[in-house]
């Protein structure tokens, strides 16, 4: 299977971690990736919050270079994600308002878990698989933008969603039942709003305990980080780590956690490396 | 059944137009409330989600413009994937902020849209974000000099903020799109 791949800026940067364990899980799962020359900047929630003109042309020009390539586009960051799926959807619908000519590419948009989570990928991480992750109880949280506005986004079930679930599942974790998995923890506010996106982001981490799950894990970059880092402002004894998807599932198909990789997070990441170990244990004990 | 035609003030038909033009139907309201009760920002607001949409449909522009409601809207969706009547309540969000700004209203929460222009400077700069440079020039114009200051070191620390711009090559494509070519047509 052949994707052209759109990383976006996050993955250059803050979640460069991201993009990596991404590209790795894909070469292991027989994806290959594409990366889309010279691609820009989606314009992200800054630019179609104050300037329609720029938020959409700008992903726009991301489309039309993917369309010389013509494979499905992979987008592991739920905010271009969702930027590119508006900007298609506006060029299909109106492309002489945009002064573009037809646009006729069928490329797919398409967001990292819900191809993670298709029948196939899950049947071929199962047989690969080195080490679960022993009922380690996590949290999936999936946010806003890869959900929403479903007449954007195509997503059916954008209240319920089930890929990071059955991901998770997957790996030998247990996915908990909580509350507020497609809550917004207001990641295009925290620099100018720091106090809102504690409120929201210490809603989010008490949620988490209530429902006793000693981690997270997500598809959002922004998300990621803004958990993380905002837990920080936080008075608690312990803060909880926030994994990437393909994060866990490299973990899972390498049989090991990466020092390297743990010291990567904002708070401890420790759960990880200790669910695996008893997974190690359990193994040994067996044989 | 008697129905009636709400008529806004003669200057405020252009914004009614506008959002007409953009398929967002704030007459279609009829204040169930869904979408303030689900907004995850409303004890932050100083309108509630559902009088932002009222007062749409009224072509109440100014309270509207001023208000500190549309600039602590997150953009999450949830009010307008949750509208009964599909009313695109955060393309209206995006209607009134782009409006306020044309207009040069002084925003009612200033750190707000001044990191959207450090942000998108440095993509009109760069052709992608360069946290680094965006962060510093958020933190001189905004004055708040020492906030987040041991995050951003621990995230330097990291490695997860790159002291150098992410160039792209053709940075005269992303220039003409924040040039405003193709606005000419009254957008």
């Amino acid at each position: 299977m052949k994707l052209s791949y759109y990383p976006g800026c996050s993955l250059n940067g803050t979640a460069l971690d991201y993009d990596k364990s991404v590209r790795e899980v894909c070469g292991r799962l027989g994806i290959e990736l594409v990366e889309i020359d010279d691609w820009n900047c989606c314009g992200a929630s800054s630019a179609h919050m104050t300037s329609h003109e720029v938020g959409m042309r700008l992903p726009m020009r991301n489309l039309l270079l993917a369309a010389r390539l013509g494979h499905d586009i992979l987008v592991p960051c739920a905010a271009c994600f969702q930027r590119l799926k508006a900007a298609e959807k506006s060029l299909k619908e109106d492309p002489g308002y945009w002064d573009l000519g037809p646009y006729s590419a069928d490329m797919k948009i398409i967001h990292i878990s819900s191809l993670l989570a298709s029948q196939d990928f899950l049947e071929l991480i199962k047989q690969h698989m080195q080490m679960a992750l022993s009922d380690l109880p996590i949290a999936c949280y999936y946010g806003c933008l890869s959900l929403r506005h479903p007449k954007i986004t195509g997503v059916e079930n954008f209240e319920q969603p089930r890929t990071l679930e059955r991901i998770v599942e997957t790996l030998g974790a247990r996915p908990v039942g909580w509350s507020h998995r497609t809550e917004c923890c207001s990641g295009s506010l925290t620099m100018a709003r720091p106090d809102i996106a504690q409120t929201l982001v210490g809603d989010i981490v008490a949620a988490v305990r209530r429902a006793g799950a000693k981690a997270m894990v997500t598809d959002c970059p922004m998300c990621q980080a803004n958990v993380e880092g905002r837990q920080l402002d936080l008075d608690s004894q312990h803060y909880l780590p926030v994994f990437f998807a393909t994060e866990l599932i490299s973990a899972a198909l390498n049989g090991r956690y990466p020092e390297k990789q743990k010291k990567l997070h904002l708070v401890s990441a420790d759960v990880l490396a200790e669910a695996m170990q008893t997974s190690r244990q359990n193994r040994e004990d067996r044989i | 059944m008697h129905t009636e035609t709400i008529s806004p003030k003669e200057t405020n038909k252009k914004l009614l137009a506008k959002l007409e033009e953009r398929g967002i139907d704030v007459q279609a309201c009829y204040q169930c409330g869904r979408c303030s009760a689900g907004c995850p920002i409303t004890e932050f607001f100083d309108l509630t989600t559902m009088q932002v949409v009222r007062l749409a449909a009224y072509g109440m522009e100014e309270t509207l413009l001023n208000s500190k409601a549309i600039w602590l809207c997150a953009a999450c969706e949830t009010c307008a994937s949750r509208c009964p009547n599909d009313i695109e309540i955060a393309g209206l969000m995006d209607v009134l902020r782009e409006l306020a700004l044309r207009k040069g209203i002084t925003p009612a929460e200033p750190r707000v849209p001044l990191f959207h222009q450090c942000f998108l400077g440095s993509i009109e700069r760069w052709g992608r974000a360069y946290e680094v440079g965006l962060i510093a020039g958020y933190k001189m114009r905004s004055k708040d000099f020492t906030g987040d200051m041991k995050l951003g070191l621990k995230m330097f620390s990291k490695g997860k903020l790159s002291l150098m711009p992410h160039s792209i090559k053709a940075k005269g494509e992303i220039k003409k799109i924040f040039s405003g070519k193709g606005k000419e047509y009254e957008r």
